[in-house]
């Protein structure tokens, strides 16, 4: 089954065009990466998907969740869909939180939006289990701290537990590690894995990092300037690549030494 | 954070403040000593002979230490007595908290204008700044600002109380004595005072909601399903705020200023009205009470803006 389908996507600002004729599905449960390099045009993709995309930016082709086609919805239909169908991890955790809000209240907040749980305690102690099961330690604790108070790999755990919240069928994170340092981010990598795995989510990761998509995912996009240049299985994709950039992006990461 | 380590904190500010009021207090009495005039001969007049003038300074303390002159003074001011005006010869004290009530009245209605119309319209500019509704809200903002409180206040007698005689064009009825004309009379002075400082304080509040807009965590809010206008309600109005509290509180020692002159506009018998009759009159005890009370007031609306500050941003208040 698919979740997600994207047919010739393209992105532009004013009359400068961004994105490029973006085709790609991910079915239920598959693990897909998206990886190039900075400025190839993979944030702007998957802000389409979600239709967030920044002010003055235009999106047009089609994305559709299932039957129902993305692309040119009404906010209100979008909105039933972010964090419920729909749900995105950023690149930077220190930044992705409200400063001055309870972290748990941060969490909870979806649910009640959604109404997935009927009143505020249960969604409360909903989001003390999802800390539970992003690992942070103390969960009670950590539900009435302020981000501030987090280093940057609990409140991406954080910012995974909010994503999560209401099992969305399709995740979307975006260079989630790339702000962490080395052992945090193979923590976080695991913890996206087991939770994806365990839920059946769709995933979508994007990354530059070529170590990280054959760690986590089961097919990959090459994306560069804009335009998907190649895809096909992770193995078979990083074992013989087809594209030049492809294999210049292969050569530039130490897969080897891990 | 623990209860008593919101009182230390507490009591740390206080006693901060406290040190800024005796400062000042101190610097407000040497000034108002070194500046030329004897306040013997203002209240005497010039046809005073030498005998009087000593015998009247020795009756209002001036030959004595000014150490000791100062500490009459502020020991006085701690116990509500500001001392006897050289010129009137009575008690400046409860002039001065008759005043006081008045100016509060007009810069606290002034404020809550300026408020009542900047949030609203400071939100909207920054939602719609790629709109023409947003431009337009800047641009009449911009326009406000270049208009002086006092010709603000003229227009707005010319037009709702000459030409159309709704409300009072000045005086003042004290709120226990009339409270419907006590009302229709702050409308005129507050509405002058507080739509330019409103003007003012818009451009603050698009400004720094422009800025809260494009947080991470405003886009964090709308990916969980907030809509535009609930993300910026839920998330962004308490990140917003502080920056416009600090400009606020700045804004107070302008609206003091404004109420000066908004006073002598609209004949209300205020601080500021009896700030500038005591100038006149040279009477500069009563000059050098007025000032200190300004100035403590300005204090403390610091120590409140940095109370208000604690309690909205959790950061401040250490772990
Ligand atoms: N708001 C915007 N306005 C104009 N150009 C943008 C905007 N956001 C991104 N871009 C441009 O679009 C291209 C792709 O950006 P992005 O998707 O963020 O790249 P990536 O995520 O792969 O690093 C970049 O060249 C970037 O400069
Ligand atoms: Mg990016």
């Amino acid at each position: 089954m698919t979740v997600l389908r994207v047919d010739e996507l393209s992105v532009s600002a004013g009359g400068q065009s961004l994105v490029r004729d973006v085709s790609f599905q991910i079915g239920a449960g598959e693990r897909v990466g998206l990886i190039g390099e900075s400025g190839s045009g993979k944030t702007l993709t998957a802000s389409s998907v979600l239709g967030l995309l920044p002010d003055g930016l235009h999106a047009t082709g089609s994305v559709r969740l299932g039957e129902q086609e993305l692309l040119g919805a009404s906010e209100r239909t979008l909105s039933r869909l972010r964090g419920m169908e729909i749900s995105m991890v950023f690149q930077e955790p220190m930044t992705a939180l409200n400063p001055s809000m309870r972290v748990g209240s941060q969490v909870a907040e979806p649910m009640l939006l959604h109404g997935t749980r009927p009143d505020r305690r249960a969604a409360r102690s909903a989001a003390v289990e999802l800390f539970d099961s992003v690992r942070l330690p103390d969960p009670e604790g950590t539900a009435r701290a302020y981000p501030h108070q987090l280093s940057g790999g609990q409140r991406q755990r954080v910012l995974l537990a909010i994503a999560l919240a209401n099992d969305p069928a399709l995740l979307i994170c975006d260079e989630p590690t790339t702000a962490l340092d080395v052992t945090v981010q193979a923590q976080i990598l695991a913890l996206i894995l087991a939770a994806t795995r365990e839920r059946d989510t769709a995933l979508l990761f994007i990354t530059h990092d070529l170590a990280v998509v054959a760690s986590v995912c089961e097919r990959v996009l090459v994306m560069l300037d804009g335009e998907i240049i190649e895809s096909g299985g992770t193995r078979e994709v990083l074992s013989s690549p087809r594209h030049e950039y492809t294999g210049k992006l292969l050569a530039a990461s130490d897969l080897e030494a891990r | 954070m623990t209860t008593s380590a919101v009182l230390m904190a507490l009591a740390r500010r206080a006693a901060i403040l406290l040190a800024s009021v005796l400062v000042a207090s101190v610097v407000i009495f040497l000034f108002m000593t070194v500046i030329p005039g004897d306040p013997a001969q203002v209240a005497l007049g010039v046809n005073a002979t030498p005998e009087l003038l000593a015998r009247t300074r020795h009756e209002f303390g001036l030959d004595r230490p000014l150490i000791s002159q100062y500490l009459d003074w502020v020991g006085g001011v701690f116990s509500g007595d500001f001392g006897t005006s050289y010129v009137t010869r009575e008690p400046i004290g409860p002039q001065l908290v008759d005043r006081l009530g008045v100016t509060v009245w007009l810069v606290g209605t002034g404020m809550l204008v300026a408020l009542a119309m900047a949030i609203p319209l400071g939100t909207l500019a920054a939602v719609r700044h790629r709109k023409p509704s947003g431009a337009a809200i800047s641009g009449f903002a911009q326009l406000g600002i270049a208009v002086p409180a006092f010709l603000a206040g003229m227009l707005l007698v010319q037009l709702f109380a000459v030409r159309l005689g709704w409300l009072p064009s000045g005086g003042w009825t004290p709120p226990n004595q009339d409270a419907g004309a006590f009302l229709r009379g702050l409308v005129l002075p507050a509405l002058s005072l507080g739509l330019v400082q409103g003007a003012v304080l818009t451009r603050y509040v698009r400004t720094s909601v422009l800025d809260t807009l494009g947080q991470d965590y405003l886009r964090t809010a709308r990916s969980k399903g907030l809509r535009p206008y609930q993300a910026l309600f839920r998330h962004g109005l308490r990140n917003a705020a502080l920056p416009v509290i600090t400009v606020l509180g700045l804004q107070l020692a302008t609206l003091l200023i404004g109420a000066v002159v908004v006073e002598r506009v609209f004949v209300l018998p205020g601080l500021g009205s009896m700030l500038l009759d005591s100038v006149a009159s040279r009477d500069l005890l009563a000059v050098q009470g007025i000032v200190l009370v300004l100035v403590v007031g300005v204090l403390l609306v610091n120590f409140v803006v940095d109370l208000l500050y604690t309690v909205l941003d959790p950061r401040l208040r250490g772990s």
